[in-house]
């Protein structure tokens, strides 16, 4: 499998938001021969997903995966994010509280990271019965010291940018059209700054408004320093953010059924 | 731990190295000639709800009456972080310590209701029996202490007096969680708690978990063979076979990309 860039602004500078952050010049995620495949046991078949994908993420720089069906654009995201598990390689995150193996770091690491420092958004809300929205999207505001009160007032703002209409803010999202769910879902994901985030096809299902609100909200965390790996469905939409364009042609003997195993539209 | 069919180990834990409020490890249970438990080993963060899985005969059960110290294990090791007993192995102590221990710090919500409740008196009762044995004796704190823990379990209250044999499946539930919780337990386990309960109902207790985990940060075990409730409910997750662990993770990473093929097996027949 081969990844080119096909577009860079110097990949050897970090960019704007990195230098701003105070921050070193390391990377904050070293990729280097990141392979993943799935073991079917009953079908004593292995299915490919991607092979030995290596590249740097800067702080504040946003980058989108592109490639056909099955290249394992979503599987990436998903190793990354620790939801599959890698067979070769090292995604080395600098966290906070220093450098980590994405791939090897221990369950319960990977889990307070997901809490604190890396957050992953896909197309699908994972409501729960009886939490209304606001309070659901006020949750993540409610692990920083904020009170209740405080939390609800910012996610009523965070539902208020993204188009939901108010009379829904006290509503369960169970009942809600897709979009909405949607709505309410970015809102909850992106409410607080992560230092890393992986978006997988956020914009499914969003009317225009949405939309322009997601762009804008990705936009100012870019420039609070916020590191991106994205795939979009229609990826001219995040034209002004994107610093990098990486491209997934899949791995190297293409499996019969990769598209079963990945179906992301390229 | 290492599996057999994943060619990459996972590294010791470097940024949460807090001691965890539960370890486990070198659990044996044999009954007779049946190997109940072979050489388990678990351990929980506080606040982390670990899930195990398996099917019948799989050991989980056992493993979870072990946790709550009524049965004896063959040999092993097991701690709890609280007040005065953080080094102690509490499969080591008398019997009588045992108890005391568990009626403080370990709460139990039984898939069968009539293990967990005295099904003749008050539900109200069953709760301030709990707070009772550990030396509650004020009749109205007792009352208001009962009333407060069958509320975080969304019991109605005008029901507290009703017996728990003339109440609903996923009523009784909420009267054991009431009864398990009521002493704040450093530890809740829970024992296939939603099985047998109709769908709807299992979803509102299942949702009145996820509350309290949220509130009140307890540490949970909870046994399921019910992956809905596993996803719905675990951080992480142990797989469990003829009673050793094959496989532990993640909760949505043993769900979906399962390594073991018993695990893939698993998860392939139930979704």
């Amino acid at each position: 499998m081969t990844l080119d860039l096909l577009r860079s602004d110097a990949a050897s500078t970090p960019v704007e938001g990195a230098q701003r952050d105070g921050e070193s010049r390391d990377p904050l995620l070293a990729i280097d021969g990141l392979g993943k495949h799935f073991e079917m046991h009953h079908l004593r078949r292995r299915l490919a997903a991607f092979d030995d994908v290596s590249f740097d993420l800067f702080a504040g720089e946003f980058v989108i995966l592109q490639g056909p069906n099955g290249a394992g654009k979503s599987t990436l995201l998903r190793t990354l994010y620790r939801t599959y598990r890698a067979q070769t390689g090292r995604a080395i995150y600098r966290s906070r509280l220093g450098p980590i193996d994405l791939v090897r770091a221990a369950d319960v690491d990977i889990a307070w990271l997901r809490r604190k420092e890396i957050g992953f958004v896909t197309q699908f809300l994972q409501a729960r019965p009886r939490v209304s929205a606001e309070e659901f999207v006020a949750e993540p505001v409610l692990e920083t010291s904020a009170s209740h009160a405080e939390a609800l007032d910012h996610a009523r703002q965070a539902l208020a940018a993204f188009g939901l209409k108010e009379e829904l803010w006290p509503a369960y999202p169970a009942s809600f059209s897709g979009g909405e769910q949607q709505k309410v879902n970015l809102a909850h994901a992106l409410i607080r700054p992560h230092r890393l985030l992986l978006l997988d096809e956020p914009t499914a299902s969003l009317d225009r408004g949405a939309r322009r609100a997601l762009i804008a909200r990705l936009q100012e965390l870019k420039q609070a320093g916020v590191a991106t790996i994205g795939v979009f469905h229609v990826p001219e939409e995040t034209r002004h953010l994107v610093d990098r364009v990486l491209l997934l042609d899949g791995p190297a003997e293409m499996p019969d059924e990769a598209g079963e195993s990945d179906h992301v539209a390229g | 731990m290492n599996l057999p069919f994943s060619h990459l180990a996972l590294d010791p834990p470097r940024f949460v190295t807090a001691p965890p409020v539960l370890r486990a490890y070198g659990l044996n249970k044999r009954y007779g000639s049946v190997v109940a438990l072979s050489d388990v080993s678990l351990s929980a963060q506080p606040g982390e709800v670990l899930g195990v899985v398996g099917e019948s005969g799989s050991g989980k059960s056992t493993l979870l009456r072990l946790l709550n110290l009524e049965e004896s294990a063959d040999d092993g090791h097991y701690t709890l972080a609280v007040d005065g007993y953080r080094d102690t192995n509490l499969l080591a102590m008398e019997r009588f310590d045992q108890r005391a221990l568990r009626t403080r710090h370990i709460g139990i919500v039984y898939q069968n209701p009539h293990v967990g409740l005295r099904m003749r008196h008050t539900s109200s009762g069953n709760v301030a029996e709990r707070l009772l044995i550990s030396g509650e004796r004020s009749f109205h704190e007792l009352r208001r202490r009962a009333r407060d823990a069958l509320e975080a379990s969304e019991f109605p209250l005008a029901r507290m007096d009703a017996l728990p044999l003339t109440l609903s499946g996923g009523m009784q539930q909420r009267v054991q969680l009431a009864k398990a919780i009521a002493l704040e337990p450093a530890l809740l386990l829970l024992d296939e708690p939603t099985t047998g309960l109709d769908v709807s109902v299992q979803a509102l207790v299942l949702d009145t978990l996820k509350r309290l985990q949220r509130e009140l940060a307890m540490t949970m075990v909870i046994v399921s063979h019910d992956l809905g409730v596993i996803r719905t409910l675990a951080d992480r997750v142990l797989v469990m076979r003829g009673g050793r662990v094959v496989e532990d993770g993640l909760a949505d990473q043993v769900l979906s990309d399962p390594q073991h093929p018993y695990t893939q097996q698993l998860v392939h027949a139930k979704l």
